[in-house]
């Protein structure tokens, strides 16, 4: 066998190998001998490090020489809901160092959650010569300043480098001018792709008509809110070809040349298939893209505060549609035109608009989620905030869709039994994890005992990513999940009664996760320091902003613990507020 | 594993575990959680009930301020709730920051600075009053600190001394200073914001609208 293996050229296997993108298995062919391993890493292209402390940028560079796209993701998830103090970490700046020097053909840099400043934005857009993609996903750390640098750089003689996406969803950039955007040389045409939606200032709009006008193979245009809705029309005019479009704010005094000129420009764009944006929506122009509804695909109106007839009269045209995304202002109603129109739908979000009232502030209850659930057929993928549940209607959900791989539900008020019973609500639950056999992504919330996480860890045995909030009762609970879902490997808990004896007893399963996060748990620094000596390959890093958890005593609970697998040991950049424990048992401050 | 055998927890109340009792709470020394936050909109940024407000009695800007909002938003069910006194848990519900400010109505207008070549923007709805709208301008532009909080509006440039006034232009074009009316009607009527030096505030008189003499 080894011979034969051994008998085809290099080439050849590498040839072969190009047509193998899935990271798993390109890892297994990389196990096969020690040639295969040679070759694949050599031709090993595209690199996805799920924790960037999980490596380090020279173990990487050092196994795959040749790297033309990176994804790094940096914080975990909990900090988009501001439980990670600023400062904990996550900066890129090692990687685009180690990154310039070593991997100067590098086209793609994909950063999710991680601290990027104008500096390293600036090195990236000198460094890399064919430089293509850069798409900064949630991303804090920069200023507008460093986009001039991007824009200014995008394109070179000498290098064959030409920018071709620009997106920066949902980052936290500090507006210091719109001028940025001129920085684009005036030979630009490559642009492919821009996402300036989180921006909150006011771009040059002239600026932006040039570009959009000269770049042909424009697809993705996500504007801000700050460009004005009477602009729109042009923008449109010069970029016929869009097939997704994040509109600006869509409000603007009613009349009937600005609403025509928008109609028009809108019946130009044949290829639309996604729309988004919306802020500050006045509902006379919501006619103006009724040319393009049926061919939808994807419409997020999770920024538009209208109402529940307005979103009917919208959706109800979008037959094609597959993802909807969209405000509680639908209402159970809304939802119910949703399930008889939309039955190509894949995945919906209902977002709450008045997330702090303490009433419920729209007739939008389980009964909306069951409808969808009954008329949708394909539906995998929910994301719904509501303010009551009960077990029935999560057994009905959970009946009718046993195709649901993401089923994130947060009902508003922690601790919320099932409204119509006042028990708790792990039959409904468990109910979803026996039938949804298929279940990668799971959000529990409302009144939840240790018996629903017993169903979780029996059942979900395809669950990769589990978020818990205000549930259980016992270690059991944080047990039975630990035990019993073998394909986890995201786990996130806050304000549980989880403590050391379920996470000591199943210190092994964490190097087969990413990470855990727990915070406003039980657990005590002396479970993390032991957790630290045994397992020299996780980083145990206790977060606790209240000074030294030696201060205190050992069986006092700290404050916030984020556990995740690694090669690369402990960081250097922890900030005060960050401690470890490494195997000879010192504590460790940064 | 049938559900007769679990335990359950005691029911105290419609919620089970009643989380109210121990939820944080923001409010001024002295006050007990029967008092309510007045005007805060749900969502709001700020949990104090007061902010030091320069020219006006609290109590008589209060209702007007909530009469305003629910003015404007009554063809909106994101109305103001009196009684917001709920307190948050940090991050929960799990919505995201800029979702949370999509909801906001948000109001951009210009700020320029006598003798400074550039122009700074201000969404006027992040601040609920004028002292916190001259904090704004003392930590955008770092040269100019708050001078005289008692009954006067100034920024002082600290490296030469030179005070600045603010106004502002309203809806029908004419200048006037800052701090004249309640800051909910400002907040509507204002156009955009001019540092202007104290030496030039000649010609505005409080109170008295009057056509702009040496504004450009």
């Amino acid at each position: 066998m080894q011979r034969m293996a051994c008998s085809f050229p290099d080439e050849v296997l590498e040839h072969v190998f190009s047509f193998v993108q899935c990271d798993n298995d390109r890892n297994a062919i990389s196990t096969v001998c020690k040639s295969w391993y040679k070759i694949e890493r050599w031709s090993r292209r595209r690199v996805f490090v799920g924790n960037c402390y999980a490596i380090s940028p020279d173990m990487v560079i050092r196994r795959f020489p040749d790297v033309r796209s990176i994804e790094l993701k940096g914080k975990p998830h909990f900090a988009d809901f501001n439980l990670v103090p600023d400062g904990w970490g996550g900066y890129v700046a090692p990687w685009i160092s180690a990154m310039a020097a070593a991997y100067p053909w590098l086209e793609e840099i994909r950063l999710k959650r991680m601290v990027i400043t104008d500096e390293n934005l600036e090195l990236i857009s000198k460094s890399f010569k064919n430089f293509k993609v850069l798409v900064l996903s949630s991303c804090e750390g920069f200023s507008t300043d460093g986009l001039a640098a991007i824009a200014a750089n995008c394109r070179s003689y000498l290098h064959c480098r030409n920018l071709r996406e620009l997106d920066l969803r949902e980052s936290e950039v500090e507006d210091l001018s719109g001028h940025w955007l001129k920085h684009f040389p005036d030979d630009y045409t490559s642009l492919v792709s821009l996402n300036i939606a989180c921006l909150g200032c006011e771009v040059s709009f002239s600026a932006l008509e040039r570009l959009v006008g000269r770049c042909p193979n424009l697809r993705t245009l996500r504007l801000n809110r700050a460009v004005p809705l009477d602009k729109l029309a042009n923008l449109l005019r010069r970029a016929p070809q869009l097939v997704e479009l994040g509109t600006g704010a869509y409000s603007s005094e009613l009349r009937p040349d600005v609403f025509s000129n928008l109609s028009g420009a809108f019946s130009g764009c044949k290829e639309l298939k996604s729309l988004s944006g919306f802020w500050d929506v006045v509902p006379g122009y919501l006619p103006a893209v009724y040319p393009i509804c049926c061919r939808l695909t994807t419409l997020n109106l999770s920024y538009a505060t209208i109402q529940s007839p307005d979103l009917i009269k919208l959706v109800g045209q979008c037959q094609n549609l597959q993802r909807l995304w969209v405000l509680d202002y639908i209402e159970d109603a809304g939802l119910d035109a949703v399930a008889a129109s939309c039955k190509d739908l894949r995945e919906l979000r209902v977002f709450p608009s008045d997330p702090y009232g303490p009433e419920p502030n729209v007739p939008l209850t389980e009964q909306g989620l069951v409808s969808i659930s009954e008329g949708c057929s394909k539906l995998q993928s929910v994301l719904y905030f509501c303010r009551q549940m009960s077990n029935a209607a999560l057994m009905t959900i959970a009946r009718n869709r046993p195709n649901m791989t993401r089923f994130r539900l947060c009902i508003i008020e922690p601790g919320t039994p099932d409204y119509l019973t006042l028990q708790p609500l792990d039959v409904g639950f468990g109910a979803i994890v026996e039938h949804c056999k298929d279940l990668q992504r799971l959000s529990l919330s409302g009144l939840l005992t240790d018996l629903v996480f017993e169903y979780i860890g029996t059942y979900a045995k395809k669950l990769e990513m589990l978020s818990v909030a205000f549930a259980g009762e016992s270690d059991l609970g944080l047990h039975h999940v630990l035990s019993g879902c073998e394909k986890l490997r995201k786990l996130e808990i806050r304000d549980c009664p989880f403590g050391d004896k379920a996470l000591l007893a199943n210190a092994a399963k964490l190097e087969t996760m990413r990470s855990l996060w727990m915070s406003s748990c039980s657990v005590t620094f002396g479970a993390c320091k032991l957790l630290g000596q045994k397992m020299p390959r996780l980083n145990v890093e206790v977060i606790d902003e209240r000074g030294t958890p030696d201060s205190r005593p050992e069986s006092c609970p700290i404050d916030k613990l984020y556990i995740y697998r690694t090669v690369a040991g402990s960081r250097f950049d922890m900030p005060g507020f960050v401690w470890t424990i490494d195997e000879d048992s010192a504590m460790r401050l940064s | 594993m049938s559900p007769e055998n679990r335990k359950h927890l005691p029911e105290s109340g419609s919620t089970g575990l009643n989380l109210k009792e121990t939820e944080l709470t923001l409010r001024m020394p002295g006050e007990t959680r029967g008092d309510t936050e007045i005007g805060a909109k749900s969502g709001t940024k700020r949990g104090f009930s007061q902010t030091i407000d320069l020219n006006h009695d609290r109590s008589s800007d209060v209702p007007e301020h909530d009469d305003r909002c629910c003015d404007k938003l009554e063809n909106e069910t994101l109305a103001v709730k009196p009684p917001a006194a709920k307190a948050q848990i940090v991050g929960w519900p799990p919505v995201r920051e800029f979702r949370k400010n999509a909801l906001k109505s948000f109001k951009f207008v210009k700020v320029a600075v006598d003798g400074a070549p550039f122009l700074r923007k201000l969404d006027l709805e992040m601040y609920s009053s004028y002292q916190e709208l001259l904090c704004a301008f003392d930590n955008m532009f770092s040269c100019l600190t708050i001078r005289n909080y008692l009954n006067e509006k100034k920024l002082m440039d600290t490296a030469n001394g030179v005070e600045y006034v603010p106004t502002y232009e309203d809806k029908d074009g004419d200048w006037m200073l800052v701090g004249d009316v309640p800051w909910k009607m400002f907040v509507e009527s204002c156009k955009r914001l001019r540092l202007m030096k104290s030496s030039e505030e000649i010609g505005l008189a409080p109170r008295t609208p009057q056509q702009s003499a040496s504004t450009s």
